[in-house]
């Protein structure tokens, strides 16, 4: 008893510096988002290149288009793309919107050169389907490098991000999308298709790695700000 | 013996059956388009039901012009080999039928002209059949659906692929995959007419080319490792589907396909000789027997 009322300034103690270490990486996410929150919609253009296992897709040259709160939608506009359906998580809004989540600070890390803060982000909504993200934010550029989220229904998926120009409104030059794609089965039947003697000789590691997909997209310019009408995102 | 090749064409032009099977094509391409145009979605969906979760893409721009052609010929050229029988099985059954093959060999051409004249007549029927399906399955079509990217829907071993071809990137792959149905058809017109050789009507020819077209491509897609290795390399049948080769883009080592590549061409230039040996075989088989066929009794 007297040896646990010892310990209790300790706890005290520790608790307090969880808090302020809370509270710090409270605002350094406030921070980014503040820049994030400068850009109310855009239209960039970019290339796309999908490396998923099944699909045979030439690069394709898209058009990205964002409005404030979570509108966004990657179209070809000259011919058909594949996008994947978690994709809308590059809008880093999605991610850190409403602020509905509990941060918790993860210590650094680095990618590349550049040191990172590792912040979790729990959802405060028991049912949301986002069951954890993990942020890697550069401290010193306000922006997040890499985030890392799992759901609850459409697995789990990542991003990559890097900075140029656009750094300043939170709007990256290059993501890699990375994400769970589930084997891809044509129905029985339906095809009869030519067999001209070649063989699939995969590995397991092969089986393995067909199960993720990324998607590299990078942008050539953003027009931000400049008003984008709802019929585009139908 | 191009005389001989005007009257041979003249007398298919005049038989009603000739024209049953472009009225067969045209009936079969019209409910296909129509059937797309009214819920082509529904078929987008079956093929991609395994990964409409996580992908999201434009159904109404897969669904082209390209898109049908490619999904027409996969039908009908599985059901144009019976079409090519009834013109082709008539050819030398269909003269002893009506009485005029003693006629015909008592002028002053040789059998063996004969034979090709003949099996030219079912080779211009069979260049015929296809310029008509080219008009209606992806002329049409094209007018109908507008042009786009094609999507190509293909089983590889235990594999299924989505393959994506730009619209820039299709056309010639058409022209070469009904050159190569040109050459594939012309092998069921060369053995109709050796079948027709035999027969002293065209309904027994007719009925065996079909026959032995069915039972060969039912054993062509049997997928048992002993037909494959032992019995499928030898069915005219396992090559008639070689056009869809020309679909089969390549692609380099991350998947990316290559405009204007084939991922097999030797698969395909093999496969076409090995139709072209069928057609020298069986036209060759044909000038034989008719040479020693007997015409008195």
């Amino acid at each position: 008893m007297i040896r646990s009322i010892r310990s209790m300034p300790l706890l005290f103690l520790l608790l307090i510096a969880m808090a302020g270490k809370s509270q710090d990486v409270n605002t350094l996410l406030t921070k980014v988002k503040f820049n994030i929150d400068k850009v109310n919609d855009y239209e960039a253009s970019a290339r796309m290149i999908t490396n998923v296992t099944f699909l045979k897709v030439p690069d394709a040259d898209v058009k990205v288009y964002f409005k404030k709160p979570n509108k966004l939608k990657i179209k070809n506009e000259k011919g058909i793309s594949f996008v994947p359906k978690g994709a809308v998580s590059i809008n880093l809004n999605n991610i850190l919107s409403g602020g509905k989540y509990t941060a918790i600070d993860a210590g650094k890390d680095k990618i590349g050169t550049t040191v990172v803060r590792v912040i979790k982000l729990l959802p405060e909504d028991d049912n949301a389907d986002v069951v954890l993200s993990t942020v890697y934010i550069d401290e010193a550029a306000l922006v997040i490098r890499r985030a890392k989220t799992t759901t609850r229904a459409n697995g789990s998926y990542q991003l990559e991000m890097s900075y140029g120009k656009y750094a300043t409104y939170g709007l990256p030059d290059k993501i890699i999308f990375s994400f769970d794609t589930k084997d891809y089965k044509l129905p029985k039947g339906v095809t009869f298709d030519f067999d001209d003697g070649t063989q699939n000789n995969k590995t397991a590691a092969d089986k393995a790695k067909a199960k993720n997909g990324s998607a590299e997209i990078t942008f050539h310019s953003y027009v931000i700000n400049k008003g984008i009408l709802d019929d585009v995102f139908k | 013996m191009w005389k001989l090749l005007q009257i041979e064409l003249f007398k298919i032009s005049k038989r009603p059956r000739t024209y049953i099977a472009f009225i067969a094509v045209a009936a079969i391409v019209f409910i296909f388009q129509f059937a797309f145009k009214a819920d082509g979605q529904s078929y987008m969906d079956l093929m991609l039901q395994s990964v409409k979760d996580t992908f999201s893409f434009d159904r109404v721009q897969a669904i082209n012009g390209y898109f049908m052609c490619y999904i027409i010929l996969n039908t009908l050229l599985i059901q144009v080999p019976i079409l090519i029988a009834l013109i082709a099985a008539d050819s030398i059954s269909g003269e002893a039928n009506m009485g005029t093959l003693r006629l015909l060999i008592s002028k002053p051409v040789s059998r063996t002209q004969i034979i090709l004249v003949k099996f030219a007549a079912a080779t211009i029927f069979t260049i015929f059949l296809l310029l008509w399906m080219a008009v209606t399955a992806l002329f049409l079509s094209l007018l109908i659906f507008g042009s786009g990217d094609m999507l190509v829907f293909r089983s590889k071993g235990d594999e299924s692929q989505i393959l994506l071809i730009t619209k820039d990137d299709i056309m010639w792959r058409y022209y070469a995959a009904f050159a190569y149905a040109t050459v594939a058809l012309t092998v069921i017109a060369a053995l109709s007419l050796l079948l027709s050789i035999f027969a002293e009507n065209s309904i027994g020819p007719i009925i065996a080319t079909v026959c032995i077209v069915i039972v060969c491509t039912i054993i062509s897609n049997i997928n048992v490792p002993v037909i494959d290795k032992n019995v499928k390399p030898f069915l005219f049948t396992s090559y008639l589907v070689g056009w869809k080769g020309f679909f089969y883009i390549g692609t380099d080592v991350d998947g990316k396909t290559i405009k204007g590549s084939l991922e097999n061409w030797p698969a395909i230039r093999k496969s076409l000789l090995i139709l072209i040996a069928h057609i020298f075989i069986l036209i060759t088989a044909a000038v034989v027997v008719f040479k020693k066929k007997d015409i008195l009794s």
